[in-house]
């Protein structure tokens, strides 16, 4: 893999984050902040891999409770998000 | 399937989670988008293990349960009121995990790194770490188990610029230095960095945990993100920086809600010290006869419901403010019955939600969804601040700072200068507070001295608005 890719990479993923939240209202930031809690979680395809090659049981065991914390991080940040999203109504107008 | 279709798979993933937040810019598609962007990081998963072979692992898979069934426990069962800690934990758990994996890919990994990945690597480190260690004493804090109020160290300073130096020296010496002392180092740079963590997140005053979170939020992201540069994963790359930027967005967001900067609310300028609180009342207390209040009479109480019912019930016009008190009250339920009967009288009942009302950013709206205020009842705090002028009553439930009106005049207060709620013009303003004291700022508010159109209802904002409620 090209050195430059993931840098790169970097920028623009952060460039476009930015613009796309700025778009969110205020009603749902409690909401938003939970579910990019969620996406944090991502590291844990490379807690996944890590662990997978990882040399001796002590890196073994590390890895297996990075993926442990991480996943808990994903779930726990998508239903939560999905929980308080489901609760937002629209009054009769 | 060859390695690129994989790649091809990742990229579409990483496309589907930025149509999923594109979503979430409305509350009518937010769901859909949450949902979407849960799919794709399952999808992406599913793809690297596969791609990976390492689906087969009975280690991954124990552990991959293991925290799902975890996740899916916290989410369930957490209380409304109590989301703010859970994201600060889950931010917490999210940068222990960046950290630990950078751990592992510096110190056990059989893949040989280059010297940039160890470099980024150790970065990763640091920054979960630090995550990880304010993350702890962010939840302590909102959770009561440790004072909301500032904590400062003596030299909290220089011992912040020393953990600071420390990791600056030591990123690189774990960058180049190999097998144990390599682990050596890393363990160091994790140890000083928690401490950096702690430290930053300890000073830092409970009326600021809305910026601490979105700062948390947003380290978390980055610690990802250069996870995912050490192991050059795209994946983790993209949605880490995605999750970084808007972190950083939110954190603008109320830093400019509460007009302090980033390094004012880490200094912990925004909150006033004890002893700084204590002169300044004491200053105050000349020309305010608050006493006199604080102590009502049984007789006092039931004359100042009446006359608070009598307002009530002659308004046409009602703004409700709601601030952290009611959480704590738990009087969401009586605000809900409050806003059904004032409508079937026919009055027009609007919501003021202050940007930073809460412990969290938009944490009002979420308390008032979760009791069935619709959504189209909530006003952020620019689109309400001109209506107050023609609103018969604002009745405040359980906010301080975000109403108070010396934000506008009282110069060398941490509030001077913060945007607020202007209550004070409607032509009256009733507040169901737990007490007269000032709120985590530490400044007075005005609106509790003696005023001809203010009424103050002192006691549980949930048992007050229940009797009025009673009487209406």
């Amino acid at each position: 893999m090209n050195d430059w890719v993931s840098p790169i990479l970097f920028f623009i993923a952060a460039t476009v984050g930015y613009r796309l939240i700025s778009d969110v209202p205020s009603l749902l930031h409690t909401p938003l902040m939970s579910g990019m809690n969620a996406l944090s979680g991502v590291t844990v395809s490379g807690a996944l891999i890590a662990t997978a090659f990882a040399v001796g049981t002590g890196s073994q065991f590390f890895g297996a409770v990075a993926i442990v914390l991480a996943t808990i991080n994903v779930v726990g940040g998508f239903l939560v998000t999905d929980r308080m999203l489901k609760m937002f109504k629209q009054g009769r107008l | 399937m060859s390695a690129i279709s994989y790649k091809i798979i990742e990229l579409v993933c990483v496309l589907g989670i930025v149509s999923g937040i594109r979503l979430m810019n409305s509350p009518k598609t937010a769901r859909t988008g949450n949902l979407l962007g849960a799919a794709c990081m399952l999808i992406a998963i599913i793809t690297i293990m596969i791609s990976d072979e390492i689906f087969s692992l009975n280690i991954l898979r124990i552990s991959l349960v293991l925290g799902t069934v975890i996740g899916c426990l916290l989410a369930m069962y957490v209380t409304m009121t109590r989301i703010p800690q859970l994201v600060a934990l889950l931010n917490g758990s999210g940068g222990a995990a960046s950290a630990i994996v950078a751990f592992v890919v510096l110190t056990g990994s059989s893949a040989a790194i280059s010297g940039i990945a160890r470099f980024t690597g150790a970065i990763a480190l640091v920054v979960g770490s630090v995550t990880f260690g304010g993350s702890l004493v962010a939840v302590a804090k909102l959770d009561g188990k440790i004072s909301p109020l500032p904590v400062v160290l003596r030299g909290h300073f220089i011992l912040n610029l020393l953990t600071l130096i420390g990791t600056v020296i030591l990123i690189p010496l774990v960058a180049i230095s190999s097998s144990n002392t390599a682990t050596m180092l890393s363990v160091l740079l994790i140890v000083i960095s928690l401490i950096f963590g702690i430290l930053f997140s300890i000073r830092v005053g409970g009326a600021d945990m809305p910026i601490t979170i979105s700062l948390l939020n947003s380290l978390s992201g980055i610690a990802a993100a250069t996870v995912g540069l050490a192991t050059s994963n795209l994946l983790v790359v993209a949605v880490g920086a995605i999750v970084g930027s808007a972190g950083i967005v939110l954190t603008k967001i109320m830093c400019r809600a509460m007009n302090s900067s980033i390094l004012d609310v880490l200094m912990g300028k925004t909150s006033l010290s004890t002893a700084t609180q204590m002169a300044l009342n004491s200053v105050g207390q000349d020309s305010s006869p608050q006493t006199s209040r604080t102590t009502p009479t049984a007789e006092n109480i039931s004359a100042v419901l009446n006359k608070a019912t009598a307002i009530i019930g002659a308004a046409k016009k009602i703004i409700i403010v709601p601030g952290y008190g009611m959480a704590l009250a738990q009087a969401q339920v009586q605000v809900k019955q409050l806003l059904a009967i004032l409508e079937a009288k026919g009055k027009q009942v609007k919501f003021a939600i202050h940007p930073v009302a809460g412990r969290m950013p938009g944490h009002m709206n979420v308390l008032l969804a979760e009791v069935e205020v619709p959504y189209d009842k909530l006003y952020p705090m620019e689109a309400i601040n001109p209506e107050f002028k023609e609103t018969d009553v604002a009745l405040v439930v359980g906010a301080n700072d975000v109403v108070n009106p010396a934000a506008r005049t009282a110069e060398g207060t941490p509030i001077y200068g913060m945007p607020v709620l202007s209550v004070d013009e409607a032509h009256y303003v009733i507040i169901c507070n737990k007490d007269t004291c000032p709120g985590y700022a530490g400044v007075n508010n005005p609106l509790y001295l003696p005023r001809q159109n203010t009424i103050v209802l002192l006691g549980d904002a949930a048992e007050t608005l229940s009797i009025l409620l009673e009487k209406l």
